[in-house]
């Protein structure tokens, strides 16, 4: 099949250097679909781009509801970008639910296309409408546009055999033909899709192919628009990209790991929001030596991974902030018998469930201190969707050279959000060096808690003639490892434990400032916000103003000079999505009369609330 | 190159232990239990390198520190879990999980059940004692109905868990029990376990002598243990008893005692099949409980079915075999993908 490559007839295309695109809809509408084939599309185009998909817990909530709305929101621009976006600049609205919710998101005159004829009475009183918006004036400060987008696709389908029901199905690719053409995007790459993901359906292949076109050319000939848009290419460092969703990145991330230090990757999980994909996405791979075991409950994953690092494994379990509190008493476990794990927390909406599908830095103290015990540990936490591949290397990295086990933190928007990823040369990676002993270190006896010069114990495997040894949860004598209940030796081993974590900053470098050396305010960040806290810092410091911005990717054990730079800047700022916890421990720490800018709405922060939160103190 | 007539170095029980002192109480039948297992080792003549023992909490919990093999001593009710991992990972290894009424039964209740219903090839020794011992004696999930204790002093309201009779309903394909006392035969069955293939469930009659004294007299007293306790045998009818005149015969799908002679042989008799295809036989034979029964002891089942181990390793092979080995360059270059270039 000749895939047509859309010709430019409209005189009226304006150049953008950005845009912001809402798809949002009933949850079985296909949101999600068309939005993360517009984020591929404009990815391939050459833009930057970065996504944030906000569906609800339910999987199909009631039809027509406000529970039920599903939203897909892709910001792309012809320079790099940072966050998806504040406002919307084109809402797409499938329904009166979707309008409602939505439509605050809408920036001033923006562009509002919706199908008309979902906005009936019915419709309009599951979303909690009194008159309809289309007819009441209620959307005069914005640039609607009613299509009959049921009837229109109908119409496109007709003759390819498919139901009423299955036909009406097919309105998401209208509606991504439409804003295809609005902004002028080419229609192959998802012709493509359509061909290779209805391979075996060919009428639904057809239709789909067919809304998709009717969608772009009642753009083209309506003259319902007044102009179409165009957003150049982004100036990106020169390589090879793919667009990469932070879980299919942590996923990669683990894999390569496992692939650098000559390790089997062996990851035990228990299903759970929004760390699922990760699970999905290593159990594709089996023929990359990747075990994925889907255990019974949270504890019998991470105890699984356990049991799998200490056979010679990389062992590895994920999970979110309700996972992660029963996993507690194996994670101790981990940290006194000193074995490398990566335990991957994505971050949702607490306490207990929560919001499932929701974002949050919640977890941060969690993971800290939610422990029996002096437990101390490695935290680290990604920055963005494709930084997840770099973090997951960094956690076994640190967990292997130590032998502990390393916290990775991500959440639930960096998760499901995406964004370009250079695709790395694999042969420059640095490799992870593991050294398994085969003899006694110590004349003709082993001792598996004997160190080196970071304190790391050996890595004796099963199997190894002469190294027999038994590990456990109780105290562990120094250096011999046998059972020890001395209030001495305690005390030494709860020291050497902690001072282990503690070297870990000698491997990790120092904290880095973007922005003046000192002044007036530093803007101090962990995990998923930095984008929209570096995009913030950037735009003040266009306007004149000394902030700087400084993002922690270890939060424990701090870079070693955390606290001088703290010190040179009259008020420390920190954005978290939770009510301040890296807050109260820098506070705590380097007695610094730190503020938080703090937010729990299970929503990623804009660049506009952080630069009004920052400008409070300039 | 020169031969030699040296007999290879043969492992004796004691080569098994370690240097670590044995601190359970004086008289406990957890000593037994060790001594069977180092004989048993011996017998199969496995290299030390290869075993690890992976326990729980609890009194048994300690035995991994007592024998000079590979060992974790973990947390409360997870041993299952690791030693599920550590043999998927490392199937050349032997492993056994040591395990206690209250770990496997009670805080390890879920984790008991999915390894035995994996049918992971790993072998799990649950010592029975009926009480909570290094709490220092409350009751466990297998204290009879009405037990006082420091925590029941009105007596235990807890139907008690029949442990197996939950290994038969996971599917179990080795299950077996014996008795703390009974050495020789609990050799038998500890080599029987390790040999199976699959998850091998025994459980073990093992004397609290400070928290629970006695709980198994029936069953260990010299004047009434015959009467009291079935050997199970393959093939052969169900007969005890001091002079081998009873029997189990079924009545419909009740089983129920009778005396041979007066016209009942032994041929009218339940016969043991340990390869029965159908748990129900087994099952049956784990519901007959002291006093109105003889407790069986013995293999109740032994039979083959796939192993999670060789299923998860079996699936790398073939994903390698159909798709060629892994390939990161080839999976990140994958799919949709642009080039910036310099220029640009």
């Amino acid at each position: 099949m000749a895939t047509p490559t859309p010709t430019q007839t409209s005189q009226r295309v304006r150049e953008l250097v950005e845009a912001t695109v809402r798809f949002a809809g009933d949850s079985g509408d296909g949101m999600q679909l068309a939005g993360t084939q517009f984020t591929n599309t404009s990815a391939l185009a050459g833009n930057d781009v970065a996504t944030f998909p906000d569906f609800p817990a339910e999987i199909r909530a009631p039809r027509g509801t406000k529970a039920g709305v599903s939203g897909f929101q892709i910001h792309f621009a012809a320079r790099d970008i940072f966050t998806p976006g504040d406002k919307v600049d084109c809402l797409v609205a499938m329904n009166p639910a979707a309008l409602v919710t939505n439509l605050p998101d809408l920036v001033p005159g923006g562009l509002l296309i919706v199908n008309r004829e979902s906005f009936d009475r019915n419709n309009l009183q599951k979303a909690g409408l009194e008159s309809n918006p289309l007819e009441d004036g209620s959307l005069e400060g914005y640039q609607v546009f009613p299509v009959d987008m049921t009837t229109l696709t109908r119409r496109a389908v007709e003759g390819t055999g498919l139901s009423t029901r299955d036909a009406d199905r097919c309105k998401n690719f209208f509606a991504l033909g439409l804003v295809y053409w609005l902004y002028n995007r080419p229609l192959e790459p998802t012709l493509h899709f359509i061909e290779t993901k209805f391979a075996s359906k060919p009428a639904v292949a057809e239709a789909n192919r067919r809304a998709l076109m009717a969608g772009y050319n009642y753009g083209e000939t309506t003259e319902a628009f007044h102009s179409q848009f165009r957003v150049a290419k982004a100036k990106l460092p020169p390589g090879r990209y793919r667009n990469m969703m932070g879980n299919q990145a942590l996923a990669w991330g683990l894999m390569t790991a496992a692939h650098l230090s000559g390790c089997k990757l062996f990851y035990a999980t228990y299903p759970i929001t929004p760390a699922s994909d990760i699970l999905h996405e290593l159990s594709r791979h089996k023929n990359f030596d990747v075990v994925t075991i889907q255990a019974e409950d949270e504890i019998a994953a991470v105890t699984m991974a356990l049991g799998a690092s200490y056979a010679g494994c990389m062992g590895v379990t994920g999970s979110s902030g309700p996972g992660i509190a029963l996993k507690a008493e194996a994670i101790g476990l981990a940290v006194m018998t000193e074995l490398p794990v990566v335990i991957v927390d994505v971050q949702r909406g607490g306490p207990s469930t929560g919001l499932p599908t929701k974002t949050e830095q919640a977890d941060l103290l969690q993971v800290l201190f939610g422990r029996n015990g002096e437990c101390p540990l490695p935290v680290l936490a990604a920055r963005s969707p494709a930084d997840c591949f770099d973090a997951a290397i960094d956690a076994w990295r640190i967990a292997t050279r130590f032998m502990v086990p390393v916290i990775l933190l991500s959440d639930g928007y960096i998760a499901n959000g995406s964004e370009p990823w250079r695709i790395p040369d694999l042969e420059k990676l640095p490799r992870i060096e593991i050294h398994h002993p085969d003899k006694p270190n110590n004349g003709q006896v082993f001792y598996p808690y004997k160190r080196d010069e970071l304190l790391a114990r050996p890595w004796a495997l099963p199997g190894t003639p002469g190294l027999m040894h038994r590990i456990g949860g109780l105290e562990k004598e120094d250096v011999t490892g046998n059972v020890s209940y001395d209030p001495q030796n305690h005390q030494k081993m709860v020291n050497l434990r902690a001072q282990k974590v503690a070297n870990v900053a000698k491997l990790i470098g120092p904290a880095q400032v973007e922005g003046p050396e000192q002044g007036k305010v530093l803007v101090l960040s962990w995990g998923g916000t930095y984008g929209a806290c570096a995009t913030a810092v950037k735009r003040l410091q266009e306007q004149g103003h000394a902030v700087a911005h400084c993002h922690l990717r270890w939060l424990n054990p701090f870079p070693t000079n955390l606290g001088d730079v703290l010190a040179r800047y009259e008020h420390v700022v920190v954005p978290e999505l939770n009510m301040g916890q890296l807050l109260l421990l820098v506070r705590g720490r380097y007695l610094v009369d730190a503020k938080g800018i703090n937010k729990v709405q299970g929503k990623p922060f804009t660049v506009g609330e952080l630069v009004e939160g920052i400008e409070r103190y300039l | 190159m020169s031969t030699s007539n040296m007999p290879l170095p043969v492992l004796k029980p004691n080569d098994y232990a370690s240097d670590q002192e044995v601190r359970w109480c004086p008289g406990c039948g957890d000593y037994s239990i060790l001594a069977q297992m180092k004989k048993t080792l011996a017998t199969l003549q496995v290299p030390r390198e290869k075993v690890v023992f992976v326990s729980g909490i609890g009194c048994s919990s300690r035995f991994p520190y007592y024998v000079n093999t590979y060992g974790i001593h973990s947390i409360h009710g997870r041993a299952p879990a690791i030693a599920t991992a550590i043999k998927v990972a490392r199937p050349d290894l032997q492993v056994w999980v040591i395990t206690g009424d209250g770990d496997a039964l009670s805080i390890g209740g879920n984790h008991f059940i999915h390894a035995i219903r994996r049918n992971v090839d790993i072998n799990i020794i649950l010592f029975n004692n009926q009480i909570y011992g290094l709490t220092k004696g409350q009751y466990s999930p297998t204290s009879p109905l009405g037990k006082v204790t420091k925590s029941s002093p009105f007596g235990s309201v807890d139907n008690p868990a029949n442990a197996i009779s939950l290994a038969i309903g996971c599917e179990a394909t080795f299950v077996a029990r014996s008795i703390d006392v009974y050495t020789s035969h609990l050799q038998y069955v500890l080599q029987r376990a390790a040999r199976h293939r699959g998850t091998s469930f025994v459980e073990v009659y093992q004397n609290c002598n400070v928290f629970n004294n006695g709980a198994f007299s029936y069953a260990t007293d010299r004047k009434t243990k015959a009467d009291h306790v079935l050997e199970l045998e393959h093939g052969k009818p169900l007969i005890f008893g001091k002079n081998r005149d009873k029997g189990i015969r079924l009545n419909g799908m009740e089983p129920e005692v009778v005396e041979l002679g007066k016209g009942i042989t032994a041929d009218d008799l339940m016969f043991h099949d340990e390869k029965a295809e159908e748990p129900t036989l087994a099952y049956l034979l784990s519901r007959m409980r002291y006093p109105e029964f003889p407790e069986p002891i013995g293999v109740f089942r032994d039979v083959e079915r796939p192993i999670y181990d060789d299923r998860v390793n079996e699936q790398l092979v073939q994903a390698r075999e159909k798709r060629g080995p892994g390939d990161l360059n080839a999976l990140f270059n994958s799919g949709d993908v642009w080039e910036v270039s310099p220029n640009e």
